[in-house]
């Protein structure tokens, strides 16, 4: 509900002229609400007049607002976005929001592939808005919120769980053979770089978790982007032995790498086209071969 | 109200450095800002950070290039600083994971880059500021450091002294994205604002649709003056369809550029004879558009960039990112065929005036990273030379801040007996059609107020602002208005500059200032209002986009990045100054403070640059 937006905070003082002024704002809110319902229609019917006009491309996106009365179901809404040579999904979102209706919202900023902000579950399946071109798609272009997350409004999903599972895998570099000197660098090989490299190109977009019919099963589980980062650690020579066998400990843990069914999905739509279910894999194999050195 | 001794604003690579730092002297520090950190631009960062790491090469070195490169507009005491300490800063990084490109014996390669006499840029791949974000942020994360992400800061408590070198920053005001919650953050050591670029007041750029330059304008207003605007840096390589940059790591490795006949006009057509391809970035995007001018451009808007001849296993080994890029984004196999390039803004090497540990002339108010000018790209920044200042500043600005031991700081802020009055003649009045009402952190009014009774004052006005932007129910869009001032910036204040069209990008910006009094928010929800920020941004952008042309217009020279048809010379006479901004009741006052060009050991004198 919005009418705790502006609750003053602890000020007695002026609770009392406050609580006053936010009846009525309140009240001014309401009709604001109204208004923007009316403005709605409106748009709806220029939407239609658009739709007629067969240069555009047709889009459908999910909607939904908690807080806006005609949003609070979630619905699809049509936009006729006027198509240019190499527009993206993300180019015909803005299109939409800053031409038809401000209020459509979704994450973005770099507009290149590297913030990770923009995934979308785009006909079906995770992509970066951004990365997408609309001539690669069949319309019309259903944009909905990557799926098995909270909605939050419209194509803005809770990243929560997402950012802590990442963080629950120690994403920190760590080792205790440091070399002496501060300006002496821990060396690592060329190989060894080239076999971590993949692993460190993660965005942190959450495509993959979305993906992932485990982690959709499985809310303790890890998934795949928080392996992935366990791996770009694990396999770093220049952590150390001690550290790889603690790292292979918090990786197979009971919703640890062992949950994952090699269903190949995350690999599938990771936008950085990195080797999810092979690196899973590989510590699965890692952490049998460490066991065996136990047991 | 929360409250912490060092509140840092923006986690791209400046702020997580300046926190990693602050709370490493001591402070209890927390992070607000408006994007999750992972998703600063810092991380679009590709082609490598410069630091003199190696036999044969060290920091005066650096710093001679640094010199010659900002056109003789850097301070030479910041500029020491950046190359003293940047190799210690580097090898932090590697000490804390980031996985940097190898040699052969395991060490950190180097690369050549444009206007560097020795290849000291660093790097990991094509995708350095990627590796370097994340490595920061993993170190944040290692520490426990509180963020506050997709949290937008309003605007600064500052108390309300007339002399802005009287006052203090106590802390923030910032809007909770997810639930339109107003909060103020309470400094009790200091504020770091370290907000990142503006590329968004040009519509061609290579910044993040989040670069809008917050910072500089909500330091602006609080009195700060803001240094050297006009040098905005051109990039000669974007992508012509959507301004995505090409890294100058490409030239580095031997790329080249062609125009329309096959010719290899850097040096067919005399622009950089000794240097080609890789002169200074102002240099080549200037080479680019007049081979375009003059009708040897491709579909007359860009030229070529080659890089087919250095072989798929090199350009596959460092250069990955860059072809898919070129894929994505403008649909060619940089593999097969020449990349279309043509400049775009990509960087703002003025911000918030700054001394060489980022402090402002307000008491407890630093800032760092692009939003600050500590004036070390002066008129023109070398490629790689942003990096190594967010990590070099952002620490002593952290430490500073945290009350950390450090030196006397060499480079004056605010305004001294060596400052002198600037003025020049505009077609407009500028600045805000309804004066500084309602809109400045700090009037000079009301003396002798307690922190407390600052940061209060500070958080009632900005929960009325958005009470008013909220309820206002007809009138623009932020939209509109954003898009004609990014339209007539890239029309009038772009590479090539005259004083009829500086002019006229006065008068546009004036038309969308009065556009904006009748500004609203269509959207009434409090969940997730990004129309309500974007609002607010725009708001921020008109600032920014009068401070570039009015310092734009006033310096009738020709330096680095600021070419100006009608004066085609540098000036040393005059010109060896930086332009200084100010708020003054809501528009902008000139004035103008001497270039320090005494370094440690020795003075840089002027020379000609050529490339
Ligand atoms: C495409 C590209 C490539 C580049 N390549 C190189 C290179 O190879 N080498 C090099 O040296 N330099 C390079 N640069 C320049 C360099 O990357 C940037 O100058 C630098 O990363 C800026 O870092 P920053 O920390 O100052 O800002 P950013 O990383 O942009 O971070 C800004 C932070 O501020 C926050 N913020 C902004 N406004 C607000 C607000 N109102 N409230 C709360 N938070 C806010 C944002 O959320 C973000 O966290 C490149 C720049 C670009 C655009
Ligand atoms: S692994 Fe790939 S899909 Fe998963 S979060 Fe990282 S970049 Fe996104
Ligand atoms: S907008 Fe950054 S990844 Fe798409």
């Amino acid at each position: 509900m919005s009418t705790q937006r502006q609750q003053p905070e602890t000020e007695t003082e002026t609770e009392s002229t406050e609580s006053e002024g936010e009846t009525a704002q309140e009240r001014r809110l309401d009709e604001k609400r109204r208004r923007a319902e009316e403005r709605e229609r409106k748009r709806v019917e220029a939407e239609e007049r658009a739709a007629a006009d067969a240069e555009r491309y047709h889009l459908k996106v999910f909607r939904y607002d908690p807080e806006v009365e005609g949003k609070q179901e979630p619905r699809f809404d049509d936009f006729h976005v006027p198509y240019e040579p190499g527009m993206t999904v993300l180019d015909a979102l803005i299109y939409a929001r800053d031409q038809f209706d401000a209020s459509l919202t979704f994450r973005h900023s770099c507009r290149q592939a590297i913030c990770g902000s923009d995934a979308l579950f785009v006909n079906g399946s995770q992509r970066l808005g951004c990365q997408t071109q609309l001539s690669d798609l069949d319309q019309p272009v259903r944009i909905e919120p990557l799926p098995h997350s909270e909605v939050v409004k419209d194509l803005v999903v809770d990243m929560e769980h997402f950012y802590d599972q990442m963080e629950s895998v120690e994403p920190y570099f760590q080792t205790e053979n440091r070399p002496e000197g501060e300006l002496e660098e821990q060396r690592q090989s060329r190989e060894n770089r080239e076999k971590i490299k993949k692993s460190t190109r993660c965005i942190w977009c959450g495509a993959c978790m979305s993906s992932c019919n485990i982690a959709a099963g499985d809310n303790e589980y890890l998934g795949p982007a928080a392996i992935n980062k366990a791996y770009r650690f694990a396999m770093d020579e220049r952590e150390g032995e001690d550290m790889k066998q603690r790292r292979l400990e918090i990786i197979e843990q009971e919703h640890g790498v062992w949950r994952c069914q090699t269903q190949f999905s995350c690999t599938e739509v990771c936008p950085k086209d990195i080797p999810l279910t092979e690196h899973i894999q590989e510590l699965k194999r890692e952490a049998v071969k460490s066991n065996l050195k136990f047991w | 109200m929360y409250e912490y001794d060092v509140i840092v604003v923006g986690a791209g690579g400046a702020g997580l450095r300046a926190a990693i730092a602050a709370q490493e002297a001591g402070a209890d520090v927390a992070m607000v800002t408006k994007l999750h950190p992972v998703r600063s631009h810092t991380g679009a960062a590709e082609g490598g950070i410069n630091a003199a790491l190696r036999e044969g090469d060290d920091w005066e070195l650096h710093a001679y290039d640094t010199m010659k490169g900002s056109d003789y507009l850097g301070d030479a005491p910041a500029v020491e600083a950046l190359t003293q300490e940047s190799p210690e800063e580097v090898i932090q990084l590697e000490h804390w994971g980031m996985a940097f490109s190898r040699e052969d014996d395991g060490t950190v390669s180097q690369r050549p880059f444009g206007g560097l006499s020795f290849p000291r840029t660093t790097y990991a791949g094509a995708e350095t500021g990627h590796h370097l974000l994340h490595t920061l942020y993993e170190q944040v994360v290692k520490r426990g450091i509180e963020v506050f992400d997709e949290w937008y800061v309003l605007n600064l408590a500052v108390s309300d002294e007339d002399d802005p070198a009287e006052r203090s920053c106590h802390g923030v005001v910032a809007y909770e994205t997810a639930t339109g919650n107003v909060e103020a953050f309470t400094a009790r050591d200091g504020v770091v604002l370290a907000t990142g670029g503006l590329g968004q007041v040009y519509d061609h750029t290579t910044n993040a649709v989040a670069n809008t330059g917050d910072g500089v304008a909500m330091a602006y207003r609080a009195g700060v003056p803001a240094e050297d605007m006009e040098m905005i840096q051109f990039h000669p390589t974007t992508l012509p369809s959507t301004g995505v940059l090409i890294s100058e790591g490409v030239r580095g490795e031997g790329g080249i550029l062609y125009n329309d006949e096959g010719e290899r006009f850097m040096f067919e057509h005399g622009y950089a004879n000794n240097d080609g391809e890789l002169a200074s970035r102002d240099v080549v995007s200037r080479a680019e558009l007049t081979e375009v001018n003059e009708g040897r451009g491709i579909e007359d808007e860009y030229v070529h960039l080659d890089m087919r001849h250095l072989g798929e296993e090199r350009i596959v080994d460092r250069l990955e990112n860059i072809l898919h890029l070129a894929e994505d984004f403008e649909g060619v196999d940089g593999l097969e065929e020449p990349m279309p390039v043509k400049p775009g803004q990509h960087y703002a090497m003025g911000g918030i005036e700054t001394d060489e540990y980022g402090q402002t002339c307000v008491d407890g108010l630093y800032a760092v990273g692009e939003c600050a000018c500590a004036s070390v790209h002066g008129a023109n920044r070398l490629g790689g030379n942003a990096l190594p200042e967010l990590i070099v500043f952002g620490k002593r600005a952290g430490l500073h801040a945290a009350g950390g031991e450090t030196e006397a700081p060499r480079v004056t802020v605010g305004r001294s007996d060596d400052s002198e009055a600037g003025d020049v003649e505009t077609p407009v009045e500028l600045g805000e059609p309804w004066g500084s009402e309602g809109d400045a952190v700090a009037d000079g009014g009301a003396a002798a107020e307690t922190a407390e009774a600052v940061v209060e004052r500070s958080l009632e006005r900005e929960r009325e602002r958005v009470e008013r932007l909220l309820e206002r129910d007809d009138g623009t869009q932020h939209a509109e208005i954003r898009a004609a001032v990014q339209h007539t910036m890239t029309e009038n204040v772009n590479v090539f500059r005259e004083e009829a069209a500086l002019k006229e990008a006065l008068v546009d910006i004036h038309a969308a200032r009065e556009r904006y009094r009748d500004v609203y928010v269509a959207d009434p929800s409090s969940t997730y209002n990004t129309d309500l920020i974007q609002t607010i941004e725009t708001r921020n952008l008109l600032d920014i986009a009068e401070m570039i042309t009015v310092g734009a217009l006033a310096r009738d020279e020709f330096r680095g990045a600021h070419w100006r048809k009608e004066h085609q010379e540098r000036k040393d006479d005059e010109w060896l100054k930086h332009t200084m901004v100010s708020w003054s009741d809501g528009s902008p006052e000139l004035w103008y403070k001497p270039v320090v060009l005494e370094g440690e050991k020795k003075t840089y004198e002027p020379k000609e640059r050529s490339y």
